[in-house]
C-alpha cells in the first residue's frame, strides 16, 4: 500500500483513529466485570447450553439472556489457525495461533489467541489455560491469551462477587492507516498549487469550468478535460462564521468559512476568509488569495493561507445568485 | 413476479488502483460500456442502486461522489446498500417487482488496497467480545478450513484442486489478477502461509468496480437477444458468532439456494459462479447447494483469482449471465457471500430462453 | 402488475438520549424493535425479513454492524438488508422495507434504523481531515449554515423565523415522552439569546446528538387483516431522489431532487394540493431554518414564501399544516434513525396513536428525510384509509 515512486497520482497517508466508548448493557457488563476478577462467565441459553462469551439474546427464543454461570479458565482447542504475520493490536506481536477453545463447563467454544512458538506446538485437543493480563480492566483483553496447560488442572474460578457489575463500559481504540490517493484530475490541480497556480478543467459536454477538476462532471458523468488557468481572486458567494470547537479542529475559532467563486470558474469552493472582521464579511464580497511563502508550497490547498477582501466594489447579486 | 433479466455487465478488477478510492475512474467507463451493451442512455434507466463500504475507503459517505459517474442533474431515483453490490441488485429487482420501475443499473466499487484489508474486516466482528482481539479474515478462514480437514469433509488435495482449476480457468479472464496454468502439485508445492492455508487458498486483495443492468419483460428483450432471465433470487443471514454455527456447512446458502431453485431443484443448473474467497469455502458452497460434479464451476476463475470487495459478488452474477447470453449455459446459478466465514449468502438463478 | 397495498402495523422507538449508557448497541435496537413487534401483536417468528438502516459506520466503529446485530434482531435464517444513504437513510430504509411488501416478495417486514452516537463523536466522524484539502469544514452545521444564509438572502425572511421554528419544536417535544430534549420554557427570545455557533445558526437552532433507534413493522393487505390491527397506516406513496453534492449552478437552497421527489410523491398519492390535502408533516429539520426551506421545496408554498407559513403559526400543532409535532430532529437526532422517526411519527398520526402531540383528525401525513449535502431525499405519505390506486 505504500505509494510507488512512479505513481501517476498523489498519495498521502491518512489515519482514522478513535477510542470508541462502548456501553455494555446487563449481560456484557457482568461478563466483563467477572473477567476483571479473573473469572469467565457463560450465558445459559433456553435449551440449557452454556455459551462463552455470553450472547445478549437467546438464538432461539430471542429473549434476553438472564442467567450467567462461571466456567473454567481451562479448556481444549477445537480448531486453530496459524498467524504467521500478526497485524497491529492482535493479542500477540509474534506469530501465534487463533483458536476455538472449549472451556470446561461450557458447550460452545470461544475464539482467542494461543501463545505457542510454532504450528508444531499446537493441535486440536490441546489442553490450554487462560493467561490473565497483568492488569485486568474488564475487557476481553483481560485474557491476554491462552497457553498450553500441560498436566495442570484448574483450581476453579476465583471467588467473585455477583453484586452490581463494576464494569459497564469499555473503550475500543480503532486505529486504521490508509493510503489516500487523489484522482488524476485532482492530482493536476494539486500539482498546479505547488507552482502557485489554480487549474480548473472544463467539462467537454456542458463546458462548465470545475475547480478542483472532477473525475466525472456531476451533471454529465464524464471526466472534466481542458485545463483552464484561473486567477486567484473571485467572489464570496455565501459563508458562515464558525464558532464551535470540535475534535480535530486545526483553525482557531471564530473564523469565516466561505464559498469562493473564482473569476472564470463555474463552481465555488470552500476556504477561509481572514484579514477582515467577521461582522464585515458580506455575500458578494470580492476576495483574493493570500499565499504562504513560495518556499513552503506543496501539493496542497493549504498553500493558500486564506482569502481576504480585495477592496473592489461587491459583485452584483445577479452575477452569483445561480451559484447559491 | 415480473420477468426480469440481466442484460448488461461490465467490470474492472486490478491488484491496486493507482487512483482515488471514489473509483470514478472505473465507474465512468463501466457505465459507458453498459450504455453501449444495452443501447440505452441514462434517461432509459429508471432506478439506480450501488454497494460499497465507508470503512474500505476510510471515510464517511464514501459513496456520495460515486453518483457523479451517473451525472445526476436532473436527479435520479437512487439508493445505496453498505453491502456487496449483489444486494444492491436485489434491492433493484424488488423495486422492479413493485411495478414502479422497469429498468435498473446497479454498481459496486471498492479500493481494498487503501488499507490492510484482513485487519479492517475485523471491524465486522462483535464489537465487545471479539473485535478487540482483531481476528483477521485469514485466521477465521483457517479455523474453518481445519474443522473440515479434521472432520474428514475435505482434504488438502481437494482444496488444491479448487485452486488449480480456478487459476487455470482464469487465464481466459482478462480481469483476473492471479492466473496461469496450474496443477494440484504446483499448489501443494507452496509452503503453508496460515496453517492450514496456503497463500493461493486465499483470495488476493483486489480493487475494482462493476455494474449490471437489469430490466423487465419487453425492455429486457429490447436490450439483448438472449437475456439472462432471473428465475430465483434469495438471500439469508446467520449469526455472526462462529461458535453459533457449524462452520463446515453453510445453512444460509442451502436455504437461499433451496428457495431460489424452487420445485425444479438444482438438477437443471449447468453452471455456477460461487463467491468463495477461500478454496475450502467453494467446497462448502458446492455441497450446501447440492451441485453435481458435472456442473461447471467458476469458469471466470472466481474470487480466488480476483476478489474486489463489494463487487466480487456482483461479478459472479455478471459472469454467469455472460455465459447465458453466449448460449454456453441454459440455467446458471450465481452466489455472493458477505460477513466473516460465509455469514451471509445470496443465490440468484438465471435462465436463457 | 398491481402493487400490493402495504401498511405500517407496528411502531416502536427508544427513549432518545445523549448517551444511552444502560444498553449495548443491540440492546438499544431491541428496545425499539420489541416495542414495534408488541404494537403489531407479532413475534420474531412472524417476520419474513429485516431491513437495517444507519448512517456512517464510523459513528460506532463497527463495519456493517447489521452483521453483528443479525442474531439480536431475530434475522438468523432470514434475509437481511442494510441500507446507507447518508442522513436520509432512515427514510430510505423504510421505503426499501415497504417495497419488499408492495412487490409481493414478503408479507411482514421488520425495519429498524439507529445511531449510537455516544460511542464516538459525530463531528469527528464527519470531519476526518483528508490530505491536500483545506479543513475548513466544521461538521454538519458548518456545511449547512452558508446555505441557510443564502435562503435568508433569497427569500428576505425575517431573522427570527429560525428561532420560531426552534421554539415550536422544543415545545412540541415536551408532549413527546421519547424526545431527547425536554427544554421547558424555550421561547423565541431564549433561542435568539443563545450562542451563535455557525452564524447564522444559533445553538438552540441546532439538533442534539442522540443515541436512539426506531423500528416499524410493515405488512401486506392480507397480513394487515390477519394481524387484527384496526388502525394501520396505509402507504400511499414512496419516493427517493438523489443529485450531486456539488455541481455548477446546483440549487443548494431548493434542491431539484427534493422538488422532483415530492412532485412524484403527490402524483402517486393522488394529491393535487398538498397544503390542503395533507393534514400534517414530519420533515427532516436538523437546523431550524430548514423548516421554511423544505416547506418550499416540498411545494407547500411558493418559492420564497415558506417562512410565511411558519411566521403565521400555521406549522404549530393547531395550525393549517402542523410540522414536527414530535419535536422533530431539533429535539432528537440519532442520525441514522432520524429519517425513520419522521416516517414513524407520520404513521402514528394517521393511526391516531400520537398521544399528546396528536393532530386532531389527521388522516394523511407526510414523512420526509434528507441527507448528504441536501442531495438525497426520501419521503412517503401514509393515510388512515387504504389507497384507492
Amino acid at each position: 500500500m505504500a505509494p510507488s515512486t512512479e505513481s501517476r497520482v498523489l498519495h498521502a497517508p491518512m489515519k482514522v483513529e478513535f477510542d470508541y466508548t462502548r456501553s455494555l448493557g446487563s449481560v456484557l457488563s457482568q461478563f466483563m466485570s467477572a473477567l476483571k476478577q479473573h473469572s469467565v462467565l457463560g450465558g445459559v441459553l433456553a435449551d440449557g447450553r452454556v455459551v462463552v462469551p455470553p450472547p445478549e439474546y437467546d438464538p432461539v427464543t430471542h429473549e434476553a439472556i438472564t442467567e450467567l454461570v462461571p466456567v473454567s479458565d481451562f479448556g481444549t482447542v477445537q480448531s486453530w489457525s496459524w498467524v504467521s504475520e500478526p497485524v497491529a493490536q492482535q493479542p500477540l506481536e509474534k506469530p501465534f495461533a487463533f483458536a476455538q477453545i472449549l472451556l470446561d463447563g461450557s458447550d460452545a467454544p470461544m475464539l482467542h489467541a494461543v501463545d505457542v512458538d510454532s504450528p508444531a506446538d499446537i493441535s486440536t485437543g490441546l489442553r490450554v489455560r487462560v493467561r490473565w493480563a497483568e492488569q485486568t480492566t474488564g475487557t476481553i483483553r483481560d485474557i491476554a491469551c491462552f497457553e498450553p496447560a500441560g498436566d495442570d488442572v484448574s483450581e476453579g474460578s476465583a471467588s467473585m462477587d455477583f453484586g452490581a457489575p463494576e464494569v459497564t463500559g469499555i473503550v475500543s481504540p480503532v486505529n486504521l492507516a490508509y493510503d489516500y490517493a487523489a484522482s488524476p484530475e485532482e492530482t493536476k490541480f494539486f500539482q498546479g498549487l505547488a507552482e502557485g497556480k489554480l487549474y480548473g478543467q472544463r467539462c467537454p459536454v456542458c463546458e462548465k469550468v470545475y475547480v478542483p477538476p472532477r473525475g466525472a462532471c456531476p451533471v454529465d458523468g464524464v471526466p472534466t478535460t481542458d485545463e483552464v488557468l484561473l486567477p486567484d481572486r473571485g467572489t464570496l458567494t455565501t459563508y458562515c462564521v464558525v464558532n464551535v470547537p470540535f475534535v480535530g479542529q486545526t483553525i482557531p475559532i471564530p473564523y469565516v468559512s466561505a464559498y469562493v467563486l473564482l473569476d472564470g470558474a463555474d463552481i465555488a469552493f470552500l476556504h477561509l476568509i481572514l484579514d477582515v472582521d467577521a461582522a464585515d464579511v458580506r455575500m458578494g464580497m470580492r476576495v483574493e488569495a493570500v499565499w504562504k511563502p513560495q518556499e513552503e508550497w506543496t501539493t496542497d490547498l493549504n498553500n493558500i493561507k486564506y482569502f481576504r477582501p480585495t477592496g473592489e466594489p461587491d459583485a452584483e447579486y445577479d452575477t452569483y445568485k445561480m451559484h447559491l | 413476479m415480473r420477468d426480469v433479466a440481466v442484460v448488461g455487465f461490465a467490470q474492472r478488477q486490478m491488484k491496486e488502483l493507482d487512483g482515488s478510492p471514489t473509483c470514478l475512474e472505473l465507474l465512468v467507463p463501466i457505465l459507458a460500456d453498459l450504455y453501449e451493451q444495452t443501447g440505452w442512455t441514462k434517461s432509459d434507466i429508471d432506478f439506480w442502486c450501488s454497494g460499497s463500504s465507508d470503512y474500505l475507503a476510510g471515510r464517511s459517505f464514501s459513496f456520495v461522489s460515486a453518483v457523479d459517474a451517473i451525472g445526476t442533474i436532473p436527479p435520479v431515483m437512487e439508493s445505496h446498500v453498505e453491502m456487496d453490490a449483489a444486494w444492491a441488485m436485489y434491492e433493484a429487482w424488488v423495486k422492479i417487482q413493485t411495478g414502479e420501475v422497469d429498468t435498473a443499473l446497479v454498481y459496486g466499487f471498492g479500493k481494498s488496497s487503501a488499507g490492510i484489508l484482513r485487519r479492517i474486516l475485523a471491524l465486522q466482528l462483535d464489537p465487545y467480545t471479539t473485535q478487540p482481539l482483531w481476528p483477521d479474515t485469514v485466521s477465521l478462514a483457517g479455523i474453518q478450513a481445519r474443522e473440515g480437514l479434521e472432520k474428514g469433509l475435505w482434504d488438502a488435495n481437494a482444496m488444491a484442486e479448487v485452486v488449480a482449476r480456478s487459476m487455470t480457468d482464469a487465464q481466459s479472464n482478462e480481469w483476473a489478477i492471479r492466473k496461469g496454468a496450474t496443477t494440484v502439485e504446483d499448489v501443494l508445492a507452496h509452503p503453508l502461509y496460515a496453517d492450514p492455508l496456503r497463500r493461493w487458498d486465499c483470495a488476493p486483495v483486489s480493487d475494482g468496480a462493476a455494474g449490471i443492468v437489469i430490466a423487465a419483460g419487453d425492455k429486457a428483450n429490447q436490450a439483448r437477444q438472449r437475456p439472462a432471465w432471473i428465475s430465483g433470487f434469495e438471500h439469508r443471514i446467520e449469526p455472526i458468532a462462529i461458535n453459533a454455527r457449524d462452520l463446515t456447512t453453510s445453512s444460509s446458502t442451502a436455504s437461499a439456494g433451496k428457495a431460489a431453485l424452487g420445485k425444479e431443484g438444482v438438477g437443471s443448473v449447468d453452471l455456477a459462479e460461487l463467491h468463495a474467497p477461500f478454496s475450502h469455502q467453494e467446497l462448502i458452497l458446492r455441497s450446501s447447494l447440492g451441485l453435481a460434479d458435472d456442473v461447471t464451476i467458476n469458469p471466470s476463475g472466481g474470487a480466488l483469482t480476483a476478489n474486489p470487495m463489494f463487487t466480487a459478488g456482483l461479478n459472479r452474477i455478471g459472469e454467469a449471465a455472460k455465459r447465458i447470453w453466449a448460449g454456453e449455459s441454459d440455467k446458471a446459478l450465481a452466489h455472493t457471500t458477505s460477513g466473516p466465514v460465509l455469514q451471509q449468502n445470496l443465490v440468484v438463478t438465471m435462465e436463457g430462453r | 402488475m398491481a402493487k400490493i397495498p402495504a401498511a405500517v402495523i407496528g411502531v416502536g422507538q427508544t427513549h432518545h438520549r445523549a448517551k444511552r449508557e444502560d444498553v449495548s448497541i443491540a440492546g438499544l435496537l431491541r428496545e425499539a424493535v420489541d416495542r414495534a413487534l408488541l404494537d403489531a401483536g407479532l413475534t420474531f417468528d412472524d417476520i419474513d425479513a429485516v431491513v437495517v438502516g444507519k448512517a456512517p459506520d464510523l459513528f460506532e466503529g463497527v463495519m456493517m454492524p447489521e452483521l453483528y446485530l443479525a442474531d439480536a434482531l431475530g434475522a438468523a435464517g432470514k434475509p437481511l438488508l442494510r441500507v446507507h444513504t447518508a442522513g436520509s437513510v432512515g427514510g430510505s430504509t423504510a421505503i426499501v422495507a415497504a417495497s419488499l411488501v408492495q412487490s409481493g416478495v414478503h408479507e411482514r417486514v421488520l425495519t429498524v434504523a439507529f445511531e449510537k452516537q455516544s460511542e464516538s463523536n459525530a463531528m469527528w466522524a464527519l470531519s476526518i481531515p483528508v490530505p491536500f484539502i483545506m479543513p475548513v469544514h466544521a461538521g454538519a452545521g458548518g456545511y449547512f449554515a452558508p446555505h441557510v444564509r443564502s435562503y435568508i438572502r433569497r427569500s428576505g425572511a425575517p431573522l427570527h423565523i429560525g428561532a420560531m421554528v426552534a421554539a415550536k419544536d422544543r415545545q412540541n417535544a415536551l408532549k413527546n415522552p421519547y424526545a431527547h430534549l425536554h427544554n421547558e420554557g424555550t421561547t423565541v427570545e431564549s433561542v435568539l439569546a443563545s450562542t451563535m455557533l455557525w452564524d447564522p445558526i444559533r445553538y438552540d437552532e441546532t439538533c442534539p446528538s442522540s443515541d436512539g433507534a426506531c423500528a416499524l413493522v410493515i405488512a401486506s393487505e392480507d397480513a394487515v387483516k390477519k394481524s387484527g390491527v384496526k388502525n394501520p397506516a396505509w402507504i400511499h406513496g414512496t419516493q427517493m431522489r438523489s443529485e450531486p453534492t456539488t455541481a455548477s449552478e446546483r440549487d443548494q437552497v431548493n434542491p431539484l431532487a427534493g422538488q422532483h421527489a415530492s412532485a412524484a410523491l403527490y402524483k402517486q398519492a393522488g394529491i393535487t394540493n398538498p397544503l390542503e390535502e395533507i393534514d400534517c408533516a414530519e420533515i427532516y429539520v436538523p437546523f431550524s431554518w430548514f423548516e421554511p426551506m423544505w416547506i418550499e421545496n416540498l411545494g407547500f408554498m411558493p418559492q420564497g414564501e415558506g417562512w410565511k407559513l411558519t411566521e403565521a403559526g400555521e406549522t404549530e400543532i393547531s395550525g393549517k399544516l402542523p410540522i414536527n409535532m414530535s419535536g422533530g430532529v431539533l429535539s432528537s437526532n440519532p442520525i441514522g434513525a432520524s429519517g425513520m422517526l419522521r416516517f414513524a411519527e407520520a404513521s402514528l398520526q394517521v393511526m391516531g396513536e400520537a398521544g399528546e402531540h396528536q393532530v386532531d383528525g389527521a388522516r394523511k401525513a407526510l414523512g420526509h428525510a434528507y441527507g448528504g449535502g441536501s442531495q438525497f431525499f426520501a419521503m412517503w405519505i401514509v393515510g388512515a384509509d387504504k389507497p384507492a390506486n
